[in-house]
């Protein structure tokens, strides 16, 4: 028996390697996510552990431990004098004291800017005689000794093509400054570092440049001879007290790289959640293609009865089937991972989101979860369709054209799915609504939840398939005829080509024809790829804006065209003569028409499924896209509710603190009306870690407007140096009211009391001042660094390019620090938002391309069921294109079907997480163009997939059809 | 002309049988739109002999070949095969029954196409997982003709070859009795007469009781017994016919 699956198998292997697909590119994509987030993690672990490779134990400031939103406080540094004390322990071999600053530090470019790439940039102070704590290895010249050289990263040496000897500037927390690049480093063994930047100086220039004088971030030590680091450690604690943490070398290395961890950790859920979206559509697509072919085999399976195999012995063999198509798919989509994770990597690189890697890691955990996941996946889908093969009557091997029962349950299917889709509303509005569920329990259920609504719909969609089929069949009429103005200028070019290769053998009148349409060509598609691009890729340059007007031109004009051909061409064929067009795109075809339409109803659970398939895909990209334009708009409201100057100057990647010498920069301006700052730090307020910000209490209304629940603006000059104003939540929070008290520790190890002089209610989706704002004098004694989160500017009148131009020429120093008005950064974070956006489309473009299996492998496994029918319109007098309409009509209502399923439903759960959002005030907005572009997708998916199978079924041969068994 | 004549109210039983039908009804449909396919056969299929039945299209002739070989179930009555009473048994039970009892030749052959002759033919064993008595079955392809075709896809094959391969097939497991569903009906004359030839040949050599169902007068006549049903019912039974014999009565039956 299962020979026989097996052979019969290998007999329709182009049918089974189509089906193979489907599962190919999930399991590509578990596999990939899990190569390359597996590089990411070595290439962290080998920084890690190089940069504590030499070291025994590491004194730094003692950890505050203060927490906010995944992020830690920095430790305090520690002074300078320190290093002579660590020298002074007995089992001390040698000690180093050193600099590490992770944001403020910028290598500019050739043009000046600073390189930022969502990424730390990284300034060293590194004492390079004691060359064992160094964690970096030199690949040309030398290390720094002076306060005009720095060692750079080999990866910005190479893209900016700086070399030993080229003069670079860098950004710092004091002004921008020219250095001689006197060496390029790497870490050893890390390929790249990503986004990621370092420029290395010696210690004192280190510490003079980063406002350090004084005092290091960390001292490394390394023990005498016959000493254990762990004793290491505790003869360093001893001696040195309370002050200070000190860790070995491995545990500094851990707590490193744990943070990282979760990063990565992160970045491979949120990787692999696609590809098994991906498998979950491929589900679809197996099950759906296994359906079928088992519905064909009915006789061969009946034979098979008849000659003793039990039922038993009939599902097993389907259910091998599908092993093989798995585990073949599974082995395919294993080694595809590699150049996925490639290509992932190069995403990730062009949306500037790039990570360190090293050469690819390949883990056995890859492997096993690559096939067990696709294995299991495909057998898990041919379970039913295996199922219903065992009913299969034996009786059915002496009866033509016997089909498959019904199954027994299959009258209570749309009850079943009634209950599922119940079920998936309630399970999602639980896992959206309950109060404290645990992230991954309430992740799970919303998974679950999506899951069986997705089932439950498609379970429900062969109902649908009657009435919506009639509905779409005049759309993709008309949406055929439509697109054959679009690509009639591709059959007018290619014949141009064929016509000049073979030489002219047109008339005059007709090759201008073929010119003019050749001429269209280039426009019309040059016109739908920046359509899409638009979309995709956000606001796009001005000179594209063009291209819409391009787009409706060329479509009247081809239209035009088709319509002053059609008499022509009629005439022509009137004439008998043999012409490309037999028949002119818009005469009506009803009979094809009709035939497709009745095609895609006959047999409604498989048109639902193919469906279903596609309507996942479309489901989830409009879910995306509907929530992001919720989110877009109350970004937007928060930053023009919040802002009122003229200028905002953030960080050049926007959320970072920078320098607050910019805002005495800023200041230098000769039309700066009013320059104020907020400053920004974590500290830990009344028990938990929060943002907490520095205002001028006098200028700091001019610029940001609070939106009072208790006080008003007069409140702030009463901040003096102990008041607070405190957001409202936070407020609910810890039960302040106005004249509380509570206390603020900083990383530094203060403690402050404040108290409740005010509280406001700033916007909760995009809140810009921390938890807690307090005068900037008292931030500025309590807090180490003085960093800024914005500069707000005012200049008189409005807000012009030249004001800006004037501005920007006083922070010029600073190249960190970005001018924008409030619209531009407004625009700056839309189109930052759509890069993310963009990176899920293409993401999810995944599992669509899955659902174009789909229909390919329908479409191809209903000619073959419809060999003899095919050949009967053949006979009868079909023509080849009317055929290739017949199918391609089919698989665009198909496509419409899938949309017409997909979109509510991707509507429908924007609308519950938005709902589930509210209390951070998400709105829910439809956007019109990408959902009409979605639709458009659904019918290029259909068009394109009906390419294959179309040429098929026009390519029959009539006879051989006729005579098909 | 008239010899072997038996009438039609009697039950057809002899000695040693294997199949046994008794007052076999079947009903397709219900209410106004039921149509009675059998209207209460008894019969009995002796043990190592050729048995036709023979009727004019509509006779109920396949329905009862299929409730004889388990494929179907009577409305009312029961079938035996070896001592086994058909009714009420499970799915499990039946093909248990198929495996040792029963062997199928088919009009359309109804060969696997992917697989080669020589395993089509062991089909039925592997199925059952059971291994060829080697000799047996090298005597058994030498005298079915197919020991220079074996490795060859029935797509390789003509229509006679496939039926000898079909035929093979239902012989290879022995079984208690082979139902034959026209299985000349899809070959030309000439190969269609080598067939039966085999199949008299078949079941003389192994003493194979063989149940066939034709509307050929030429094929019944190879028959040690053939069986006249018309209109649901075993209307007439002959003795080693001859092919005349047979369509005289055939043509009787037709001017009735």
């Amino acid at each position: 028996m299962t020979r026989v699956a097996l052979r019969g198998l290998a007999g329709r292997k182009f049918r089974a390697s189509l089906t193979a697909l489907a599962i190919v590119l999930g399991v590509a994509m578990i596999s990939g996510s899990l190569v390359l987030t597996d590089t990411i993690d070595r290439a962290f672990d080998r920084i890690f552990v190089e940069s504590y490779a030499g070291t025994d134990a590491v004194v730094s400031g003692a950890s505050s431990d203060i927490k906010f939103e995944g992020e830690t406080a920095e430790s305090p540094p520690i002074p300078a004098a320190l290093l002579d004390e660590v020298r002074a322990v007995s089992t001390v071999d040698v000690a180093a004291g050193s600099i590490l600053e992770q944001t403020a530090v910028k290598i500019l470019d050739r043009k000046g800017d600073p390189i930022v790439k969502n990424a730390p940039t990284f300034g060293f102070g590194i004492d390079a005689s004691v060359s064992r704590f160094n964690p970096l290895e030199l690949k040309d010249g030398r290390w720094p000794t002076g306060p005009a050289e720095v060692v750079i990263d080999s990866g910005t040496a190479e893209d900016e093509r700086y070399g030993v000897g080229d003069r670079v500037q860098v950004a710092t927390v004091r002004p921008v400054r020219e250095f001689e690049v006197v060496g390029i480093a790497q870490y050893g063994g890390v390929e790249s570092l990503g986004g990621a930047t370092f420029a290395v100086f010696d210690v004192r220039t280190a510490q003079q440049l980063l406002d350090q004088e004084g005092t290091f971030d960390a001292i490394q030590v390394a023990a005498k001879a016959g000493t254990s680091p762990e004793e290491l450690v505790a003869d360093l604690e001893s001696a040195l007290g309370k002050r200070v943490t000190v860790r070995s070398g491995v545990e500094q290395a851990n707590e490193d790289s744990e943070e990282v961890a979760g990063f990565v950790t992160f970045i491979r859920y949120f990787l692999l959640t696609f590809g098994f979206i991906a498998l979950f559509v491929g589900a679809f697509v197996i099950f759906n293609t296994l359906s079928i072919t088992v519905a064909q085999r009915t006789r061969e399976l009946a034979t098979l009865r008849t000659l003793g195999a039990s039922r038993r012995q009939v599902l097993t063999s389907v259910l091998v089937e599908a092993f093989v198509i798995g585990a073949l798919a599974s082995v395919i989509g294993l080694f595809l991972g590699f150049g996925l994770a490639k290509l992932l990597n190069w995403l990730f690189k062009l949306l500037e989101l790039e990570l360190p890697t090293t050469g690819l890691v390949f883990a056995t955990r890859t492997v096993v979860v690559a096939l067990l996941v696709g294995i299991l996946v495909t057998v898990v889908a041919g379970l039913a369709p295996a199922l219903r093969a065992t009913r299969v009557p034996p009786i059915s091997a002496v009866r033509e054209g016997a089909t498959l029962p019904t199954g027994r349950l299959s009258r209570y299917t749309p009850y079943i799915a009634g209950v599922l889709v119940a079920l998936a509303v309630a399970l999602l509005g639980y896992s959206l609504f309950a109060d404290e569920l645990e992230i991954a329990q309430r992740l799970l259920s919303i998974a679950g939840g999506v899951l069986a609504l997705f089932i439950g719909v498609a379970l429900l969609s062969p109902k649908l398939v009657r009435p919506l089929a009639r509905a779409l069949a005049p759309v993709s009429r008309w949406v055929l005829v439509g697109l054959t103005g679009v690509y009639l200028p591709v059959l007018y070019g290619a014949w141009l080509v064929s016509e000049a290769v073979t030489g002219w053998t047109l008339g005059a009148a007709r090759r201008a024809v073929y010119l003019l349409g050749g001429l269209l060509l280039p426009t019309a598609y040059g016109a739908l790829v920046a359509l899409v691009l638009r979309v995709v890729a956000g606001p796009v340059p001005s000179w594209l804006l063009v291209v819409p007007w391009l787009v409706a031109v060329t479509s009247i004009l081809a239209a035009a065209l088709l319509l002053l051909s059609t008499p022509v061409l009629l005439v022509l064929r009137a004439r008998g003569a043999r012409e490309v067009f037999a028949r002119p795109a818009f005469e009506r075809d009803p009979a094809t028409e009709q035939l497709a339409r009745e095609n895609s109803r006959r047999n409604p659970g498989r048109t639902a499924a193919t469906a279903a398939a596609l309507m996942i895909g479309i489901a989830l990209v409009t879910f995306v896209s509907v929530l992001a334009q919720g989110m877009r708009e109350s970004n937007r409201d928060a930053i023009t509710g919040q802002i009122k100057s003229d200028f905002v100057i953030t960080s050049e990647d926007g959320y970072s603190e920078f320098v607050a010498g910019v805002t005495d920069a800023a200041a230098t301006a000769p039309n700066a009306e009013l320059v104020t700052d907020v400053r920004q730090e974590i500290g830990q307020v009344a028990g938990a870690g929060q943002n907490v910000t520095g205002v001028d209490p006098q200028q700091i209304t001019a610029a940001y407007s609070f939106e009072w629940k208790e006080g008003s603006d007069a409140v702030l000059a009463e901040l003096g140096r102990s008041g607070a104003i405190v957001a409202e939540t936070f407020a609910d929070d810890k039960d302040l009211a106005v004249g509380d008290a509570f206390t603020l520790r900083t990383p530094g190890g203060r403690h402050f009391t404040l108290t409740v002089k005010g509280i406001y209610e700033p916007p909760p989706f995009y809140p810009l001042l921390g938890a807690v704002t307090i005068s900037r004098d008292t931030w500025d004694s309590l807090f180490e660094n003085a960093r800024n989160r914005f500069t707000f500017v005012n200049v008189p009148g409005e807000p012009t390019k030249e004001a800006k131009r004037a501005i920007d020429a006083a922070v010029k120093k600073y190249p960190d620090a970005r001018v924008q008005t409030r619209q531009e950064w407004i625009d700056k974070e839309d189109s930052e938002f759509q890069q993310f956006l963009s990176m899920l489309y293409i993401l999810l473009a995944l599992s669509v391309i899955v659902s174009v299996f789909g229909i390919v492998n329908t479409l191809v496994l209903s000619v073959f069921e419809r060999t003899r029918e095919l050949g009967m319109l053949r006979a009868v007098g079909m023509t080849r294109s009317q055929t290739r309409r017949l199918i391609r009509h089919e698989s665009v209502i198909t496509a419409l079907l899938g949309a017409a399923l997909g979109l509510p439903l991707g509507i429908f759960l924007a609308a519950l997480v938005t709902e589930a959002l509210g209390q951070w005030d998400v709105q829910f907005r439809i956007p019109a163009t990408p959902l009409e572009i979605f639709v458009v997708a659904a019918i290029f998916v259909g068009i394109v997939a009906a390419l294959l199978p179309a040429r098929r079924a026009a390519r029959l041969d009539v006879l051989q059809a006729l005579q098909y068994e | 002309m008239q010899t072997h004549k038996a009438t039609a109210a009697q039950p057809a039983r002899l000695n040693g049988s294997v199949v046994t039908a008794t007052d076999v009804t079947r009903r397709y449909g219900h209410g106004d739109t039921a149509v009675d396919a059998l209207r209460g056969v008894s019969l009995e299929v002796a043990r190592g002999k050729l048995t036709a039945v023979m009727g004019p299209s509509g006779s109920g002739k396949s329905t009862l070949m299929h409730i004889l070989a388990a494929l179907d179930r009577p409305t009312s009555g029961w079938v035996e095969i070896d001592g086994t009473r058909l009714g009420g048994l499970s799915d499990n039970a039946i093909t248990k029954i198929r495996r040792t009892h029963i062997g199928f030749v088919f009009q359309f052959f109804n060969l696997l196409p992917m697989l080669t002759a020589e395993e089509n033919v062991l089909l039925p064993l592997s199925i059952a997982g059971e291994k060829p008595e080697k000799s047996f079955f090298e005597d058994l392809l030498r005298r079915i003709g197919l020991h220079d075709r074996r490795s060859h896809r029935p797509s390789e094959l003509s229509g006679g070859q496939q039926q000898r391969v079909a035929i093979a097939r239902a012989l290879v497991s022995r079984p208690t009795v082979v139902f034959a569903d026209e299985p000349t009906g899809n070959l030309d004359s000439k190969t269609g007469g080598e067939i039966l030839e085999l199949l008299q040949q078949s079941v003389a050599d192994y003493q194979q009781t063989l149940v066939m169902v034709t509307h050929e007068a030429r094929a019944a006549a190879i028959a040690d017994r053939v069986l006249f049903l018309a209109d649901g019912r075993i209307v007439r039974e002959l003795e080693c016919a001859g092919e005349r014999d047979v369509l005289a009565a055939m043509e009787e039956l037709t001017a009735l």
